[in-house]
Order: structure tokens, then sequence, then C-alpha cells
């Protein structure tokens, strides 16, 4: 394996293309998120999702936000050449909502709001409180995981570049 | 950040390595000797150590209190005592004049200025309190597999220290490269190509 940091440095575009092929897959290709998790009803992108530019010298940051926020700039930015670097993302299943942000080069999760769980009212609370919680946590986790392995298959094989780079081009072609 | 707080964020990590049984009371072992110390009481600006997730002021890892259902649970302390600079500046603004009184000197040394810095911050040290930040995490041994409850790099960092000097285990943050590799189940040939993979683009 190669030194941490280095990785880390090298290999961050893939957590952005990650994030960049979630949105198309949430647009287009929903089937394949189901297939990939069974208890997912829905994925939906949230209020608010961060893209960037590195194609020039200067990296340029383009960031959508609020509740009601349309993603057509997030679009134009796909098409100038940025990709997803973080999002928002709400996770259905059932009529259970969990909501989160995902960050594109550290793949690391925050403000993770899950569906509502009992009080801890007593010391007794406390066991079964942790263990619904980390049941809860583990349905991100768990879509996290699966979703960028098989990212990662694709990324690795020659379907990527035959296959879900032109899917993706002519998405963004056909987005207003 | 709290592991029943209302929002969490989540860093992922590989614990690599096994420990040698009996499991639990070697985790039981390690987790007291290296718990937190307390150092309100001490001349001392910073301590770093484990405590227990439901007594988090009182370290406590007797009995099963760590284990919750299949998983170990517990936290990472970080006591750390911030001296406000204008306190500091006050204290050194005093202790200056007293000794240029005392001697009828103009100036004091830069050796002099450093020393007397030195013993107001120890001074100040023993009479503030600790601020303590405790971040929890939850490890599935058996799966190799730990969720460290913020993503702050300072505290992850802090993390990844004390763990590997606790248990002798390494442990590996998941990013791209490392889920990549350790996650994916890549073959050979599949990682040979990832080791040439280079950024795509989807603009026209």
């Amino acid at each position: 394996m190669l030194d941490i940091a280095i990785a880390y440095n090298r290999y961050r575009f893939l957590g952005d293309e990650y994030l960049t092929w979630l949105w198309f897959l949430v647009e287009n290709e929903s089937a394949q998120l189901n297939q990939l998790d069974k208890d997912l009803t829905a994925l939906e992108i949230g209020n608010r999702m961060v893209l960037e530019n590195r194609r020039n010298e200067a990296v340029e940051t383009i960031t959508i936000k609020g509740d009601e926020a349309g993603l057509e700039e997030g679009v134009l930015a796909l098409k100038k050449g940025a990709l997803v670097n973080e999002v928002n993302l709400l996770y259905r299943c059932g009529d259970q909502i969990w909501q989160f942000n995902l960050k594109g080069e550290s793949l690391n999760i925050s403000s993770l709001k899950t569906p509502e769980t009992g009080k801890v009212e007593t010391k007794e609370d406390t066991e079964g409180a942790v263990l619904e919680k980390i049941y809860l946590y583990d349905k991100v986790v768990e879509f996290v995981e699966r979703s960028f392995r098989l990212f990662i298959k694709n990324r690795v094989s020659d379907k990527w570049e035959k296959k879900v780079v032109p899917q993706i081009r002519e998405w963004l072609s056909n987005s207003k | 950040m709290g592991l029943l707080s209302p929002n969490v964020s989540i860093t992922r990590y590989r614990v690599q390595g096994r420990l040698d049984d009996p499991v639990l009371e070697n985790i039981k072992k390690a987790l007291k000797k290296f718990a937190i110390s307390d150092i309100d009481n001490d001349a001392v600006e910073k301590s770093i150590g484990w405590t227990s997730f439901e007594q988090p002021y009182k370290p406590e890892f007797e009995g099963s209190s760590y284990l919750f259902g299949t998983h170990l649970v517990f936290s990472l302390r970080i006591d750390k005592k911030s001296i406000p600079s204008k306190i500091l500046k006050k204290h050194y603004a005093i202790e200056e004049t007293k000794r240029l009184t005392e001697s009828g000197r103009q100036f004091i040394s830069r050796n002099e200025k450093k020393l007397v810095k030195e013993q107001i911050l120890h001074f100040l040290s023993l009479r503030i309190p600790a601020t303590p930040n405790i971040y929890d995490l939850v490890w599935d041994y058996e799966k190799g597999k730990l969720w460290f409850f913020t993503n702050l790099k300072a505290a992850n960092e802090e993390l990844e220290t004390l763990f590997t000097e606790t248990f002798k285990l390494s442990l590996i943050r998941f990013f791209p490269y490392t889920a990549a590799e350790l996650e994916a189940g890549l073959s050979n040939a599949e990682r040979d190509r990832l080791k040439r993979l280079s950024a795509v683009t989807f603009a026209d």
C-alpha cells in the first residue's frame, strides 16, 4: 500500500468522481441503487451540494444550498469540468429518513441525522439506545461502503471509459 | 461529539491486527493503563486518554461497562487548559514592573523575559481548570471496524496515536484510496489499474 499521506492527495479525485457518479445514479439509474441496497426506498440529493473545478490553476468552488434549491447550477458546473466535492443526501427506507453530508476527498460522514429514537430517561435505557443508534448509523455506513465498492469496481474496469463516462456526458448534454 | 447526539459525524477506520486472548480482559487492562489523568491541580496544559462512555468525567472500565452487545464503546477525552492571552499579558506586565522597580533596571533581558513567561504559565495553569472534549467511538472487534464520532483533524490524529500506543494495533482511516485497497475486494489486475488511474472530466 502507498504511503497514507501521499495516497490521500494522489487519489482525492476518486472521491469527487464517486459523488458525481452517485448523483448521476440518483437522477438516471436509481434501480442500480436499489439493487445495491434492498432496504433503500429512495436516495435523493438533499439541501446542499459543493462542486469544485480544478481544471484551471485556480480552484473554483460552487456551493448550492437550500431546501428548494435547483441543481441547474451544479449541472452547468459539471459541464465546465467541475466535480461534486460534498453532497447532502436523503436516504429513505420505508417512511424513515436518514439525512447526512458525504465528503468526497475523505468519505467522511457528517451531520448525520437518523430517524427518531426513543428518549433515554434512565440508566437502563442507555444500552438499548446505543445499540439502536449503532444499527441506524450502520444503514448509512453500509450504503456508503457498498456504493463506493460498486463505483471503484466500475472505475478500474473498461466499462468506465466505454459506458459510464459517455452515459454521464449524455446526461449532462441533455440537461438544461 | 456524542454517539447519542441528534446529529453526528463519523470517521471510519479499519483496525489491523488481533489482540492476545483473553481479548476483553486485555482491552480493559489497556484502557485502564491509558485512561485520562485529571490535570486540574497540576501545572500541565494538556491531557489525553480514554474514558468511559457512560461516565466520561469518572473513567470506569470495571465489569463490562465498555461492552454494548458485540461492540466496544468508549471515549477519547482531551483536556486542555486555554490561558487567554490577555490574562497572560496582564500577569507578565505586573511581574515585569515589579522586577524593574525592585532592581532599578530599565529593562529585563530576553532570557529573563522567557523565564518570567514560563513561571506565569506554570502559575496560571495551576489555577485554570482544563476544558474537556469528549469523542465517542464504537469498535467492532470481530469485523476490525471502528467509528470515531468526529471529523476534526486534530482529534482524529490524537486517536490514531493513542490507539496504536494503547493496543499495539494499527488504525487505518478510510478515504478513497484506503477504501479501494482494503474494502473493494479488488483483484491484482484491478489494483494495478487503480495505481495508474488519473482524474477524468465529464466536460465536453
